[in-house]
């Protein structure tokens, strides 16, 4: 098991992944930092070092319809709305808090930022400058004081990482970052 | 405290003819006069405005103003609403309570816009603030209903609590008890951002039941439709609304309890919510339509022919916000029959799919730009515009005050002669002699940025996104637009030339916002040696700046002036560009 999550060999959630781009490809995530949408718009008049485009993102096919980051302008909420509407959300983030027991601060994510759960861990820990143990569907989360949990749309407490990827980000509604004793209840067993 | 002369009028009568000028920048003139007049101007100053927090310190607030009564602070830039300012830059409002809890005992208005504000901060203001009568929350997060229960708890004098557009973590729906059974001087609540677990409905219906001067209530989506008519019959005093979830099965019992609530409602000039809303019950409102000057439909799926049957009863109206289910035709309505407006937002219902779901276009702006005379503020989302539409519309409404254009493809070009929307835009900014704030899209070159420097002498605020092609563009800015406060800028190929050739003129706004555009580290730095009334700050979540080299384009970057220095409470990802910020990293 490599990395702080071996998700991939333990889970298969590979498998069951609905994801963009041909089989055998690789999915393509579209992160913050990415650029690669402006090749859409960036055709000719982009000027000087206008657009940066991320080389690694080059190789890959271009998903149907890049998001921009901050493009439309319409905030978070608004977009939100319009989502709860749609059947099949191509378009448009799935934004939801993100607390940690201990921290004062609340954060906010786009789910549809990640392409699964090692790519969202890692974000989280680089939030919160923290660990997660490593997963196993037995035992939960081991090495770390710290469990990742999220609130279903049925308003249960569940594990990250129990349902396959596509299904977690239509029914998470928030997630916590569980500690000690708390986080533990929450491990398998069952 | 100062010299009397013979001629001088005695420091009572200044003060009583200070309390009639309410103007910041009156009292800031008044108080340059002289310094008996400096004196005695900070002593009476009731009211302070800080439109970015990191300007001024609270400790330098406090100095010069000791009594004040009521605060307005400002945090993020307003990019943040987009996305844009990644979690944890900062906008903390702890360290403003802190230092006011001691000095200002007798405050009585705090309002916030774009803060982090904590249950920490908010206990500490409910025990520290004993005569708080207006809270306002604009757009913050970082609380939980915890910190409203201590609110609600502690603050007896409480007139407002507005939590617009903030994001609260919800942990209990029974912060509302807090309130206290003696508690009846509440005037305005807005709570329309809560989620479902946050409100408890019985003690919000005593709440409103025994608040008689009651006049503005917005609830939140989780609030059912069957509840609606009750609460309305405990405050038909009411005189804002907003319902929660304007969708139910349609029941006679439920509909004519509310037909008869809205009727008793004889002061309810503005409506809201609508979430999720269904036809079948609009006509309950039909009785208050004449009276509306304020509607607010944007949350509403609502479609035509219901959607422009009810505009179209509404003659009264001021201020109009809905989705573009409204369409052309609904704004062809709209512009007929409501000759008062004066503020139209249109939001797009399906921003992120690749056809057009609804017929929209500028014929629609159009029509309202030359049926509505008093027209002044518009947000337009909408997939097409041409110039001539826009000189139409510049020509049909020169007392724009804000126009906000928002193209969904954001380098879409005049669609009926393919050119850039450059003398568009330039009538717009030609023709409103009054124009305050601008939002430009579209297919844009350096041509529109020549206009808007040569005309647009009030600007205060643009926003430009995808636009120009060289570092002209943002000089015609920097140079022409003499009121110009707040710049904010996306993906542009503006880099550095224009930026070092107007840094002066950057210490005479409030903030300008760059990000994706191509400015280098090392103008930043240069910047940064150069106006050390500035902070530059460089924003890069890849890593410290000094691994990289000078030429490469920073990140974001956010300019803005501060009498305060560089801030302390930066996260990892942003750094001060000051004389210092080479020192301190070797």
């Amino acid at each position: 098991m490599e990395g702080s999550v071996g998700y991939d060999n333990d889970l298969n959630l590979k498998a069951t992944e609905l994801r963009l781009g041909l089989p055998g490809t690789e999915p393509v995530s579209i992160v913050r930092r990415n650029k690669r949408s402006l090749q859409q718009v960036a055709d000719d008049d982009c000027g000087v070092n206008g657009c940066k485009s991320d080389d690694q993102n080059e190789t890959a096919p271009p998903p149907p319809k890049a998001q921009i980051v901050g493009w439309p302008p319409i905030r978070s909420y608004r977009k939100n709305n319009i989502q709860t509407k749609k059947n099949e959300s191509e378009g448009g983030g799935i934004y939801v808090k993100v607390s940690m027991d201990g921290a004062p601060y609340l954060r906010k994510i786009d789910l549809k930022v990640y392409s699964g759960y090692p790519e969202l861990l890692q974000a989280i820990e680089n939030m919160f400058k923290f660990t997660i143990g490593e997963y196993s569907e037995r035992e939960g989360y081991k090495g770390s004081d710290y469990a990742p949990t999220y609130e279903d749309k049925d308003g249960d407490w569940m594990l990250v990482g129990d349902v396959p990827w596509e299904m977690f980000i239509t029914s998470c509604k928030r997630l916590r970052i569980m500690k000690g004793s708390e986080a533990r209840g929450l491990g398998r067993g069952v | 405290m100062q010299k009397k002369t013979a001629y001088s009028f005695p420091d009572e009568i200044l003060e009583h003819v200070f309390s009639f000028i309410q103007s910041d920048k009156d009292r800031n003139a008044a108080s340059v006069v002289c310094k008996s007049w400096y004196e005695i101007e900070r002593w009476c100053r009731r009211k302070v405005f800080v439109g970015n927090c990191y300007a001024v310190s609270p400790t330098m607030v406090i100095r010069r103003f000791p009594d004040i009564r009521s605060i307005e602070l400002k945090g993020k830039p307003h990019f943040a609403d987009f996305n844009l300012v990644p979690d944890g830059w900062g906008g903390y409002v702890l360290p403003w309570i802190s230092k006011m809890a001691g000095a200002y005992p007798w405050l009585e208005e705090i309002r916030l816009k774009r803060m982090v504000v904590t249950d920490e901060s908010l206990e500490l203001v409910a025990k520290s603030f004993t005569n708080l009568q207006v809270l306002v929350l604009f757009s913050c997060e970082g609380f939980s209903t915890d910190g409203l229960a201590a609110i609600a708890a502690g603050c007896k004098n409480l007139r407002e609590l507005d939590l617009r557009d903030s994001e609260v973590d919800d942990l209990s729906g029974h912060w509302l008890n807090h309130f206290p059974d003696t508690y009846t001087s509440l005037v305005s609540l807005n709570i329309s951002c809560l989620g479902s677990d946050d409100v408890s409905f019985s003690a919000l219906e005593r709440l409103v039941g025994r608040c008689p001067n009651l006049r503005r209530l917005l609830l939140n989506r989780e609030v059912p439709l069957d509840k609606i008519a009750n609460l309305l019959s405990r405050a038909p005093q009411l005189i804002e609304f907003g319902t929660g979830t304007y969708a139910a099965e349609l029941r006679s019992d439920v509909y004519s309890n509310l037909v008869e609530a809205f009727c008793n409602c004889k002061e309810l000039k503005s409506l809201s919510g609508f979430w999720d809303a269904v036809p079948a019950y609009l006509p309950v409102i039909y009785s208050v339509c004449s009276r509306l000057t304020s509607l607010n439909l944007s949350y509403a799926p609502i479609q035509n022919p219901d959607l422009t049957k009810l505009v179209s009863q509404c003659p009264s109206l001021q201020r109009m916000l809905v989705l573009d289910y409204i369409e052309d035709s609904g704004l062809e309505v709209l512009a007929s029959s409501c000759k008062d407006l004066q503020e139209l937002r249109v939001f797009p219902s399906d921003p992120f799919g690749e056809e057009p779901n609804v017929s929209l276009t500028e014929k629609g702006l159009v029509a309202v730009s030359s049926g509505c005379p008093k027209l002044q503020s518009v947000l337009y989302f909408c997939r097409q515009m041409s110039n001539a539409a826009l000189v139409t519309i510049a020509q049909n409404c020169p007392n724009f005050t804000r126009f906000r254009l928002c193209l969904l493809d954001p380098k879409i070009a005049d669609y009926r002669t393919l050119q850039p929307l450059d003398v568009g835009f330039g009538a717009i900014v030609e023709h409103c002699k009054d124009l305050r704030r601008l939002s430009l899209s579209g297919l844009l070159t350096d041509c529109v940025f020549e206009y808007i420097g040569m005309h647009a002498k009030k600007l205060e605020m643009l926003s430009v996104a995808f636009a120009g092609e060289s570092d002209l563009a943002l000089h015609h800015v920097l140079s022409g637009c003499e009121s110009l406060r707040k710049l904010e800028i996306m993906n542009c190929p503006f880099g550095d030339k224009a930026l070092l050739a107007n840094a002066a003129k950057l210490e005479t706004m409030r903030s300008l916002w760059m990000s994706s555009c191509s400015v280098s580290l090392g103008a930043c730095k240069m910047l940064g040696q150069k106006m050390p009334r500035l902070n530059i700050e460089v924003m890069d979540e890849k890593g410290p700046p000094d691994s990289r080299a000078e030429s490469d384009p920073v990140d974001k970057l956010y300019i803005y002036r501060s009498v305060a220095g560089p801030r302390f409470d930066m996260p990892p990802f942003v750094w001060t560009m000051d004389e210092d910020f080479a020192s301190e990293l070797s």
